[in-house]
């Protein structure tokens, strides 16, 4: 049955008519609809089930506030859930699913809730799924997450664009109602740079909708003089569906533009956002209109006024077509006018407050339409839809006097200002007794960096209804922003009847019983009622801050936007306070959700962080490395040949290593220069060692500490001449460790003479490792690298092969090993060389993974295995490492610390499995006894664990309490759903425990 | 998101530019600190709703580590100027006093 009227609807065309599905059915809207309304225009009333009780529901809102209707929209491959039909343009081959609902939407199971309701109020799932616990995970909670909830989460990756752009603004107006505009103009005028964002496809707000029938006219022509005023300077910028989320610091504001949602096309993005620094900001985001609490107000039909008039004017089409007026304030009659004039019949508008002699109810007096004061509603009657009204005294239980037949039910119980953007930077609120609203308070406005306030609120949000009125404000507020004055030219904007006085009624009727109570919503997104919050109160939840999540008032999507007044009068009767003394919620960011794929942008795929490569890389590819990423680079993991597992490779690189040669990237290791008079005072605070006794020409290994004492880098310092050490740190440590060292320059001893510099990419490093590696280096000609010119621990400049170079003995898998730093632009040339020199020698390239094993067979640690943030050197047995004889370095009072030096710690030792077996990386172990309370208790932790090629079984490292004193103990690591693997301690060092191979 | 101006190169630059250090002027204590002293200078930080001195580092522009001096609970910011010192300058200390009438910095006799 279309509800769409024959004529009017200023926003369609209705010579483009648009096709559409919901839930498979296929309908037709225009060109200009919303979902909703051609939802509405087409006779669907039912188009979801609430998230608790399963409840039908129906369309409530014309805007962004709306609660009910969401859907998922998109064919199944880009589904996009719980988008708001209210704010989803049409357009032709849209396709929308109705949510939380199963079989269908018209016969769901889950309703089953509804006859159950009086056993799921407020905190239900709190006091009654708490045991037996294990039922909670197996039994509650999947049914529970299947009943409750929204749509569906999309299945595949999302196909479509997004950006991310940049702005400025002097000023940015936030709202393209009149009040929007005006404050824009005002502001242009003064030559600013002015950029004004409305959420909807269109300008003017409600300003045309609201004016009385012999001054919409005069109404348009105002929006039109205002937009082409605009228009025409070129310093302001103006943007339609596009939306203010949230306002930050400083004047940051990010703003959400629907591209092209409406007009689906291949090439454009679907949705910006919009990351603006605004000097100031004008909040012209209106009002939004309150639903009143009266039994049954959820059912489908029973829509707000003013959102009634939206669809009326703006789509032609009417929610009924018998429709009764519920109202507390004179506006609501502008809707009873409009419905009127449309051909619709309005039976009565029930007005709660005693009389209704305002200029507007005369008007509706005088168009024949019964006004019923001192009434209310009883109960809304109907299952699936409104079929008629039940009237009552307004101050009473709520005796039936009158009952109605109507199919849709307008609802009207006062405005609410929009303040969410002035409080997302901390503007305060004041709440206004005469008209029961919260206001922007002026004088507790968020402020800037220079402390002065940087947002302004004007029109509606401010408190300021009437159009003329807002205008007026925003005129003001506008050319404030811009430091300029009010423009005399300003178009005119038509004036309106005065209007009474509302009369705050949050209870509809008065004297409600509870069975009434237990059957009026809140927050129909979240299923919340008067009885609800009732119960919270009675519970003790007397902050709203508490009652908020123990009811979850205003935690849906829509953020309360139509029930956070509402809940907390009601909170605030419950507790016998004023409703300023109960107070609001933050509003936080965002004002409206914004998608997902706008806050990613085009950061996805590989510009999701930039990768870093080493000069060697693409020969590392085109061996067919598989690769490890480490801090932003990556790395060859192992070089699998042919039909070789990683397992296979990996062995294969080591036993290379360990019998002739193998070849190593080491370029990512990091370089950091530190030269200057004072250097090697600095490096002694840094190093645990002493470095500065370091001769140049040789080679150190240190540990770098944080000022707590626990291990944070590890590396090889080479004293390259009297005031210059070049230190070596891990990979994924170079900008961190460099950045360590600035803030103690900068911030601590700034007064020393020293710099540094990260070279870490200035130089391709290649390690050359194993018995036969100074045969391969030597086949090259160039350099001495006899043990004699090169001793373990040396470095020597020469020549190799024609290359410049810098040759480090230094190494990390207990081999021969040369580690070569060459300049990075000719690093790939001297790997190439030394490849081809190596074939003869059996030389293999070997990949981080034979790397680790390598040097655990050695029981060299890793940082980051042996070490987490909470290990100091001691505990690894590395206090050879740590320097007796300074009075100071980096972390070490702390190591003086009381828990540090206990003898219970846990300390590095090797283990050895009965079985050879390779135990679990991180494997825990326990102790037979238990503590005092039973428990068995943990004394160990596997760090580093492998199979051994060179060993021929698994070797692991452990951190064990007391480890090193329990040589030879064998202990248990406890394995989920297998036996445990019992392992004997032993000395980290497995292979070459002399050290004699690598010093050759 | 916060703006700050770097004192060593004159960028004002967005939050997303800086890295946050923390308290500034802290007295570093070593070997020869008690335990209550130590715990203080490793672990103890004020967290003031009002004007607080922070450190920053321009760690996406030039590198450098400066103080802002910065009202928490206004976010004005009262300046900025570089970490090579032991104390702010006497005008911001001014410029917080005008705000915070008889405000002293951390560790400063009143």
């Amino acid at each position: 049955m279309s509800r769409r009227l024959t004529s009017g609807g200023r926003y369609i065309d209705r010579s483009a008519p648009q096709g559409f599905t919901f839930d498979g059915t296929t309908f037709e809207g225009y060109a200009g609809d919303t979902l909703a309304s051609a939802l509405l225009g087409a006779g669907v009333t039912l188009v979801g089930r609430s998230f608790k009780y399963h409840r039908p529901r129906g369309i409530l809102a014309a805007g962004p506030e709306e609660p009910n209707a969401l859907v998922a929209l998109g064919p199944k491959e880009r589904t996009e859930p719980n988008q708001r039909a209210t704010t989803t343009e049409l357009f032709d081959g849209l396709t929308a699913r109705s949510q939380n609902r199963w079989p269908s939407l018209k016969h769901d199971v889950g309703a089953l809730n509804q006859a159950v309701s009086k056993f799921l109020p407020a905190g239900f799932y709190y006091k009654t799924f708490i045991q037996p616990r294990h039922a909670w995970k197996h039994l509650f909670e999947p049914i529970i997450r299947r009943s409750a909830g929204l749509g569906p989460a999309p299945t595949h990756a999302d196909p479509d664009e997004y950006e991310h752009l940049y702005d400025t603004a002097d000023v940015l107006v936030a709202g393209g109602g009149v009040a929007g505009l005006t404050a824009a103009l005002a502001a242009g005028r003064a030559g600013k740079r002015v950029l004004l964002v409305e959420q909807m496809p269109h300008w003017g707000g409600r300003l045309v909708t609201d004016a009385l029938p012999d001054a919409k006219e005069e109404a348009g022509e105002t929006v039109a003089a205002l937009l082409s005023a605009l228009e025409a300077l070129p310093n302001v910028h103006l943007r339609t569906r596009t939306m203010c989320a949230g306002i930050y610091d400083h004047g940051y504001v990010l703003c959400h533009e629907r591209v092209s949602d409406h007009a689906p096309a291949a090439g454009i993005p679907r949705h910006r956002l919009w990351k603006v620094r605004a000097g100031q900001i004008v909040v012209a985001t209106g009002a939004i209109e309150r639903p009143i609490a009266f039994p049954m107000n959820d059912l489908p039909g029973v829509m707000l006024a003013g959102a009634v008039r939206d669809y009326v004017e703006c789509y032609g089409v009417t929610p009924g077509d018998t429709v009764v007026i519920v109202t507390n304030n004179d506006d609501a009659y502008r809707t009873a006018l409009s419905l009127k004039a449309a051909g619709i019949a309005v039976p009565a508008v029930v007005d709660a407050r005693g009389a209704a002699d305002g200029a507007l109810p005369a008007m509706a007096r005088a168009a024949g339409i019964d006004v019923r004061t001192g009434q209310g509603v009883a109960k809304v009657l109907g299952k699936t839809g409104v079929e008629g009204v039940q009237l009552c005294a307004q101050g009473s239980a709520g005796e039936v006097t009158d009952t109605i037949a109507c199919d849709a039910v307008a609802v009207s119980g006062g405005w609410s200002p929009a303040v969410n953007l002035w409080s997302h930077c901390g503007g305060k609120l004041r709440w206004r007794e005469d008209a029961a609203w919260f206001e922007p308070d002026a004088d507790k406005a968020p402020t800037g960096a220079d402390g002065r306030a940087f947002v302004a609120v004007c029109g509606a949000a401010n408190g300021r209804m009437g159009a003329r009125d807002a205008a007026t404000d925003a005129a003001g507020v506008g050319a404030a922003a811009a430091g300029g004055e009010v423009p005399g030219d300003l178009p005119g904007v038509p004036d309106a009847p005065e209007e009474a006085p509302l009369e705050p009624v949050w209870l509809m009727p008065a004297d409600a019983q509870i069975e009434a109570r237990e059957k009026m919503w809140l927050d129909f997104q979240n299923d919340v009622k008067v009885s609800d919050v009732e119960l919270a109160a009675r519970e003790g939840f007397e902050s709203v801050e508490h009652t908020k999540r123990y009811t979850t008032l205003g935690m849906a999507t829509d953020q309360g936007k139509t029930s956070n007044i509402n809940g907390l009068a009601i909170l605030a009767k419950a507790l016998d306070e004023g409703v300023p003394q109960v107070g609001t919620t933050t509003f936080r960011p965002p004002w409206t959700p914004l998608s997902f794929g706008s806050i990613v942008g085009e950061a996805k795929g590989s510009a999701f962080q930039p990768l870093r490569r080493t000069p060697m890389d693409s020969w590392h590819e085109a061996r067919g490395a598989t690769w490890e990423p480490v801090g932003h680079w990556r790395r060859p993991y192992c070089y699998p040949r042919r039909a070789e597992s990683a397992e296979e490779a990996v062995e294969r690189e080591v036993l290379a290593v360990r019998n002739h040669v193998g070849i190593l990237d080491a370029s990512t290791l990091g370089k950091i220069l530190v030269r200057g008079p004072d250097a090697g005072r600095f490096v002694d605070m840094l190093y645990t060692n002493m470095m500065s006794t370091l001769k140049p020409g040789r080679c150190r290994y240190g540990l770098m500490c944080s000022e707590n004492g626990f291990l944070m880098d590890d590396g090889v310092v080479a004293r390259i001449d009297e005031q210059t050490f070049l230190c070596h740190t891990t990979t994924g440590g170079a900008d961190r460790i460099h950045a360590w060292m600035e803030d103690w320059l900068q911030c601590e001893w700034w007064d020393w003479k020293v710099h540094t510099v990260n070279l870490t990419e200035a130089w391709g490093q290649i390690a050359v490792a194993g018995p036969k590696a100074r045969k391969v280096l030597e086949s090259l000609g160039g350099m001495d690298l006899s043990a004699e010119a090169l001793p373990f621990m040396g470095w020597a400049d020469g020549t190799l092969g024609g290359f410049d170079v810098r040759v480090y003995r230094i190494s990390f898998s207990g081999e021969l090993s040369f580690e070569i730093a060459v300049r990075a632009g000719q690093a790939r040339a001297l790997w190439d060389r030394l490849v081809a020199a190596g074939d003869a020698h059996g030389m293999a390239p070997y990949g981080t993974e034979a790397l680790h094993v390598l040097r655990a067979e050695k029981g060299f640690i890793m940082i980051g295995d042996e070490s987490d943030g909470t290990v100091i050197p001691q505990d690894l047995g590395l206090d050879w490492a740590i320097s007796k004889k300074k009075d100071d370095y980096l972390g070490k009072r702390a190591q003086a610390r009381m828990h540090m030096t206990d003898a219970g710690r846990w300390r590095l030792v090797g283990l050895e499995t009965l079985e050879g077996e390779v135990l679990p990386d991180g494997a825990y172990a326990v102790s037979n006894e238990k503590d005092e309370w039973g428990n068995t208790r943990t004394i160990g932790r596997v760090t580093s664990s492998y199979r051994s090629p060179t060993l021929n079984r698994g070797i692991a490292m452990a951190l064990v309490e007391k480890g090193p004193e329990r040589m030879g103990e064998v202990i248990d690591f406890p394995i989920p759903g297998a036996d445990p693997i019992a392992a004997r301690i032993v000395s980290p060092v497995f292979y070459d425990p002399e050290g004699e191979k690598q010093n050759v | 998101m916060l703006k700050l101006r770097c004192p060593c190169c004159g960028l004002v630059a967005d939050e997303t530019e800086l890295s946050p250090g923390g308290e500034a002027h802290l007295v570093r204590r070593g070997p020869e600190a008690e335990d209550d002293a130590f715990e203080a200078y490793l672990f103890l930080r004020d967290n003031p709703k009002g004007p607080h001195l922070e450190r920053w580092r321009h760690a996406y522009g030039c590198g450098k580590w400066f103080i802002a001096a910065r009202d928490t609970a206004t976010m004005e910011v009262f300046g900025t100027y570089p970490a090579q010192t032991k104390g702010p300058p006497a005008e911001i200390v001014d410029k917080i006093r005008d705000r915070v009438p008889g405000w002293t910095a951390p560790g400063e006799a009143t």
